[in-house]
């Protein structure tokens, strides 16, 4: 090793020390990135989750006297005390917004990416660790426009997150698409470029930044779910800053890219030429593949720690691997079957609905996977775990109502029905979702240096699982009847009346399952000081953020980089034949159930495979290389 | 030494950690993932052109008879760039559009020459390279800003911005103007950057740092938008 590099190595074993600036805000520590993108996060989630309150709220209690919303709502109550209809819409459409983007993409991929990839690829940092701080610093002032937008007079973006033209090109449609949906645009481009920024680190560090004996097939499933998520954002949102920009020169220079022959207020309007059908195309060319950005991490997270919490390796790791490749390319294939009642020829229809229909077999691989994962494992049933099984079994019923969807001959009668509503929320939003949870509850000692309360845990789950369904289910009845999504209001006509104790019910487990977040907010937060002291691997993990210290400082460990021999998934490995004779009964029972991916195989010779006692000599030739390595 | 690492690294591949797979440092790499996102921005345009375009009717002689300026079909690119500087009055079609190509592909050329020179660790040949290079993206500014100015005055019939447009549907004036803006923004990030390049290889960083992986960085770059052009050539003037 060159004097250089041992420098080098030796900066990093003792802390950087900083003032608080440079440490805890402008920092360019992957560890610290991860906490501020989580605590944003967190803090959208509340904010999205609180908006969906008061919309519910509108839609079981039609009738409700909503004045002591006033103080924080203002002019959007009005003397009867309801809720204005066109605010019902920015709620709506804000929800969305934040939770799709703010908590499911920046929260989850910015969190667990930035923390995770280092950590369990065996990396002192980021590539670039200022482009990471700067695609922080990006996502949080795209945060700060769109929460200003919050408070205009005019109102927030209110035409749906979709944000479809000519509705949201004109400002004359609705008091939403002035300033609000203006600023809705300049804050999805800061956090395009906080994604691209994001993205493109991930991606430059797993390939180049891997510690020795790390290879591609030696990577947790959480780093390839990671990789991939980097993958499909980067040649996605591309497509969505197109799409926004020319929709910023439709609205405000005059073009025409998306508006054509249209009439407002008796008054027509002088575009001509457009297609408002190219918007969404461009749009869903990035929406469908978001729906993938947000979910994959989360099944990256589930897939580990349901591994480590069964005690049995992930059943079939490249099935796995696969699967995700499979539904990282399918993503860019199938964005059409967003448009089916857009009039589009029937023939490209069916073509779309055999390639959203063929997505269906990754996603039932990984479901088998899980399931056999899980199957007569030494279940330890910790939180995280809990979430993650929550996880797989959203996966399922919400997925199982993509079939639905996903026919153009069902879609036409299902489109924009509260079905569609349902089903989205429980494959993407409430799956995603507890795989951010699941991940918290995980990693939390690695973050913080201390352990989340499980009995609080369990509540939140529990509260949390079923809330979920209850809000989720009965909109699937409530779609089928035909009830359409993003109305104010059903009550005014006969044909909608129906349901109404249905919706009110919805509204109530909503509430308690918004209510029930707090327990994990108190949970979270108080752990961060009070909780218990971590051990230095507390779920028996095979992976190598474990073998850093409880609380890494910056470079992660303090001396070299562990060295990498074995896959991720050695849990419950079986003492082969020859020691299974050698050793006692007792002594067998008192072995370890896991192998940590650091540790040699010359360190293992009772539970090597014979291709494995192979590797050995290999291991030892390899250490000698390194050590003349150094010498020169 | 080099015996032993010989005989691993014959049993171990180059994917299988502690070294750069590709062999390229992190900064050459996110280089190439931002190229590749880039192209997806470019391509939406080109798509969204594409589409716009095939919902306007095409100019049809045996229909709509002699071409003339028409808001009732798509233009010919042809007709409509077919002025050169100082040549007032002449039908030169695409001549100068041609020009301005050649320069920016040219500055291709020198900016490859850069980076030979600065794998000899050559700093007067970087400097003289680079230089050429900046030259050629100014000039193919300039130019852009001419056929700009040439447009937006236009012949008599008004001239064209984002909402009219004199030779033809207003859609080909808004595509025109935002894809030739788009792609000239990002030719003017490149010179910026180039000149970065330049300066710092003036004050000799690049030669205190031993390397000059920075030209080669903006090389790639400077070699996309090249690229990108040709592709937003051929959309807009040829077909």
């Amino acid at each position: 090793m060159s004097t250089e590099d041992t420098m080098h190595n030796n900066e990093h074993d003792h802390e950087h020390h900083g003032n608080f600036w440079t440490t805890y805000v402008f920092s360019t520590d992957h560890k610290i990135i991860a906490k501020q993108f989580l605590i944003s996060g967190i803090i959208w989630a509340l904010l999205g989750g609180a908006l969906s309150v008061i919309f519910r709220l509108q839609l079981g209690f039609p009738d409700m006297d909503l004045t002591w919303l006033k103080p924080i709502l203002g002019e959007w109550i009005d003397m009867q005390g309801k809720l204005d209809p066109e605010f019902y819409l920015a709620l709506v459409t804000m929800h969305g917004t934040i939770m799709v983007f703010f908590v499911l993409t920046a929260g989850l991929s910015g969190t667990f990416s930035n923390f995770l990839i280092p950590l369990q690829i065996g990396a002192r940092d980021m590539a670039s660790g200022f482009m990471n701080m700067l695609s922080y610093w990006f996502f949080f002032v795209s945060g700060v426009i769109m929460f200003i937008s919050l408070f205009l007079e005019t109102g927030p973006a209110s035409g749906g997150w979709v944000i479809y033209p000519p509705l949201s090109a004109l400002p004359q449609a609705m008091s939403g698409s002035g300033l609000g949906m203006t600023m809705w645009l300049l804050a999805m481009a800061l956090f395009i470029v906080s994604t691209l920024l994001g993205g493109i680190n991930y991606i430059t560090t797993i390939i180049n930044l891997r510690t020795h004996g790390m290879t591609f097939t030696k990577l947790p499933l959480t780093i390839w779910a990671f990789f991939l998520t980097a993958i499909i954002g980067l040649l996605s949102f591309p497509v969505l800053l197109s799409a926004a920009l020319l929709l910023i020169f439709d609205r405000s220079f005059g073009t025409s890219f998306y508006l054509s022959e249209i009439y407002i207020g008796g008054e027509a309007l002088p575009n001509i030429g457009g297609s408002p059908i190219l918007f969404q195309h461009l749009f869903w060319f990035l929406g469908h593949p978001e729906v993938y950005i947000v979910l994959l991490p989360s099944l990256g997270i589930t897939s580990e720690i349901i591994a480590t919490n069964s005690r049995k390796p992930i059943f079939g790791y490249r099935a796995m691997i696969g699967s995700m490749m499979g539904i990282a390319i399918l993503s860019f294939v199938v964005w059409a079957h967003h448009m089916f009642v857009t009039g589009m020829n029937p023939f490209l229809g069916s073509i779309f609905t055999l390639l959203t229909l063929i997505i269906a077999i990754p996603s039932a691989v990984k479901v088998f996977n899980y399931l056999t994962t899980l199957w007569k494992g030494n279940l330890v049933f910790t939180p995280a775990m809990l979430f993650s099984i929550g996880l797989v079994s959203y996966f399922i019923s919400g997925g199982l109502t993509g079939l639905f969807m996903g026919n153009s001959a069902i879609d036409i009668q299902m489109h924009d029905t509260y079905f569609i509503v349902a089903h989205f929320h429980l494959v993407m939003g409430s799956a995603a979702f507890f795989g951010m949870l699941a991940g918290v509850y995980h990693w939390f000692p690695k973050m913080f240096g201390r352990m989340m309360d499980a009995k609080l845990g369990y509540v939140h789950f529990w509260l949390t699982f079923i809330g979920v369904y209850l809000i989720f289910f009965p909109m699937h009845y409530i779609g089928m009847a035909g009830f359409p999504r993003r109305y104010y209001s059903w009550t005014n006509f006969d044909t909608f009346n129906g349901f109404t104790d249905l919706n009110m019910f919805v509204s109530v487990a909503a509430i308690v399952t918004f209510i029930a977040q707090f327990i994990f907010l108190f949970n979270f937060f108080y752990s961060m000081f009070k909780g218990r002291r971590a051990t230095a691997n507390p779920w028996k993990s095979t992976t190598l953020e474990w073998t850093t210290p409880i609380n890494p400082g910056h470079g992660n460990w303090p001396g070299d980089i562990p060295k990498v021999y074995r896959w991720p998934y050695d849990l419950s490995k079986p003492v082969n034949e020859e020691y299974s004779k050698k050793l006692s009964e007792k002594e067998i029972q008192e072995m370890p159930d896991f192998i940590p991916q650091s540790v040699p195989f010359s360190k293992t010779p009772e539970t090597n495979f014979q291709n494995e006692n192979e590797l050995i000599a290999l291991e030892k030739e390899e250490n000698k290389a390194i050590v003349v390595n150094e010498e020169k | 030494m080099s015996t032993a690492t010989t005989e691993i690294s014959s049993k171990t591949s180059i994917w299988s950690g502690g070294q750069s797979p590709f062999n390229i440092s992190y900064g050459k790499l996110m280089m190439w993932f931002f190229l590749l996102s880039d192209a997806f921005t470019f391509s939406a345009l080109l798509v969204t052109y594409g589409m716009v375009r095939y919902s306007h009717t095409a100019y049809d002689p045996s229909v709509h008879g002699e071409f003339v300026f028409s808001q009732s079909y798509w233009p010919i690119p042809e007709k409509v760039f077919e002025a050169v500087p100082f040549l007032h009055g002449v039908s030169l079609p695409l001549v100068f559009v041609g020009i301005m190509t050649f320069i920016l592909i040219m500055s291709s050329v020198t900016m490859v020459l850069a980076v030979e020179a600065g794998h000899r660790m050559d700093k007067k040949a970087v400097q003289k390279w680079m230089l050429w290079t900046i030259i050629g993206g100014l000039v193919f500014l300039g130019c852009q800003a001419w056929e700009w100015t040439h447009f937006i005055v236009g012949t008599g019939g008004g001239g064209a911005s984002l909402s009219w447009n004199e030779y033809g549907p207003p859609d080909f004036a808004a595509l025109f103007f935002f894809i030739t803006g788009f792609h000239g923004t990002h030719v003017l990030s490149g010179v910026l950057l180039n000149f970065l390049i330049y300066y710092r290889t003036v004050t000799g960083m690049y030669e205190r740092r031993g390397h000059y992986e920075m030209v080669e960085k903006v090389g790639l770059y400077w070699h996309f938008v090249d690229l990108v052009w040709v592709f937003v050539f051929t959309f807009f003037y040829l077909i």
